[in-house]
């Protein structure tokens, strides 16, 4: 983290109540008490959020894109873990 | 992965308009145009809360002063999404801000022009922030995706940027006749301008060709200003205004309004500098970014003492 600048928060925003946060984007803060002030300043001038989540950005662990494919290659060749992957006679119903 | 594999990739996810996310390999000159743009584009937003904070304090009424001050701290907003979206390129915001303060980064040139009038504040509205929008819509489809997003927050908050100013502006345009006067006076002076900000026509524009083959940018400067004034004539003719252009006609043949010739070296003076405001500008942002420094470090030393407390009583 640069000494010039506060230190970068990633900012997560519960539009309503029954959804989820969601990443709704990044700011630079002093601390985390400034970093949700300024969270509600930049990211929910026109009530876009009833929660708001903030998180160093530094303490994010992420893939790596490079290894996106060997990563994520168990999922691929698991068709019947898919819904659609099974033959089932049409007159079949709520099925 | 090798060079050439990591380039077709690159070049695959652009084919497939897809998008390009920060920790992808990119080419360096892509990343360089998308620092150079985005960093300008943050400090216009910046810089042009300027013109129009100049009339906070002289709105005529509490609802124009409260809708002037709602605008003007989007453009704060709008700053700060797009410093975090360059900042996803491995720069750095104060590292940018150093460098607009130095001159060495530019913003754009319609906010050297100075605002006179009130009327000014709504062909700003109008005008600068119509002309912008035209502008930023194809930009929410930027192959670069931090770039994209913050452009789809922006374009919804900056419509009612663009509607407050007509409104403005129909209100005086049907006032007093002195208030008529005023508001074509400021569309007298806003129109080149903002025709302007589009960029040099595309025949000399030295960067469209590549940003278009990288899909930063989805149309050319002059298919943007004709798509600006084909929107804006039948506007102007709904206020009672008159854009100051006498070329303006329609063209049944091409389906689009004819227009007159910008002054360009108006443009390139300005851009190099010698606009009504450029010295003016500059020397108020540096003056603010001093004068906030202990609020800064104020905030930078409440936080380290507060982690050295949460960490001694651990």
């Amino acid at each position: 983290m640069t000494e010039r600048d506060d230190p970068l928060w990633e900012v997560f925003v519960r539009s309503r109540r029954g959804l989820s946060h969601n990443h709704v984007g990044s700011l630079h803060a002093a601390d985390a008490e400034m970093a949700l002030q300024n969270a509600r300043d930049v990211f929910t001038r026109r009530m876009e959020g009833v929660s708001i989540w903030v998180v160093p950005s530094a303490a994010i662990t992420a893939s790596s894109p490079e290894e996106r494919d060997p990563f994520f290659e168990p999922a691929a060749d698991k068709p019947y873990r898919h819904p659609t992957f099974y033959d089932i006679p049409k007159e079949v119903k709520q099925l | 992965m090798d060079g050439a594999a990591l380039e077709r990739e690159f070049k695959a996810l652009i084919e497939a308009d897809s998008r390009i996310e920060p920790r992808d390999w990119m080419p360096d000159e892509y990343r360089k145009t998308l620092v150079r743009q985005i960093s300008q584009h943050a400090h216009s937003e910046i810089i042009g809360m300027q013109p129009e904070g100049n009339w906070i304090t002289r709105a005529p009424s509490l609802r124009r002063k409260a809708i002037l001050m709602a605008k003007v701290q989007d453009e704060a907003g709008h700053g700060l999404y797009l410093y975090c979206a360059a900042e996803t390129l491995g720069v750095e915001r104060a590292e940018l801000i150093d460098l607009l303060n130095a001159g060495k980064q530019k913003y754009s040139s319609i906010f050297n022009y100075p605002t006179l009038t009130w009327a000014d504040v709504g062909a700003i509205g109008w005008l600068v922030d119509g002309a912008a929008i035209t502008n930023q819509i194809p930009l929410t489809r930027c192959s670069y995706g931090p770039y994209a997003r913050a452009m789809v927050r922006v374009c919804k908050e900056e419509s009612f940027h663009q509607r407050q100013g007509f409104e403005l502006l129909y209100a005086l345009s049907r006032g007093t006749p002195e208030q008529h006067a005023m508001a074509q006076d400021a569309v007298d002076r806003w129109w080149w301008p903002s025709v302007m900000m589009f960029g040099p026509p595309d025949g000399e524009s030295v960067h469209t060709e590549q940003s278009m083959a990288w899909r930063i940018k989805r149309f050319s400067n002059d298919e943007l200003r004709q798509r600006f004034v084909d929107m804006t004539v039948p506007q102007a003719e709904m206020l009672g205004l008159t854009l100051p252009d006498p070329q303006i006609r329609w063209n049944e043949d091409r389906g689009h309004y004819d227009f007159g010739e910008c002054d360009w070296d108006e443009l390139r003076r300005v851009i190099a500098g010698d606009g009504p405001c450029n010295r003016q500008r500059l020397a108020h942002h540096v003056q603010a970014h001093e004068e906030g420094a202990w609020v800064r470090e104020a905030a930078a030393a409440h936080a380290r003492k507060h982690a050295a407390t949460a960490s001694a009583a651990a």
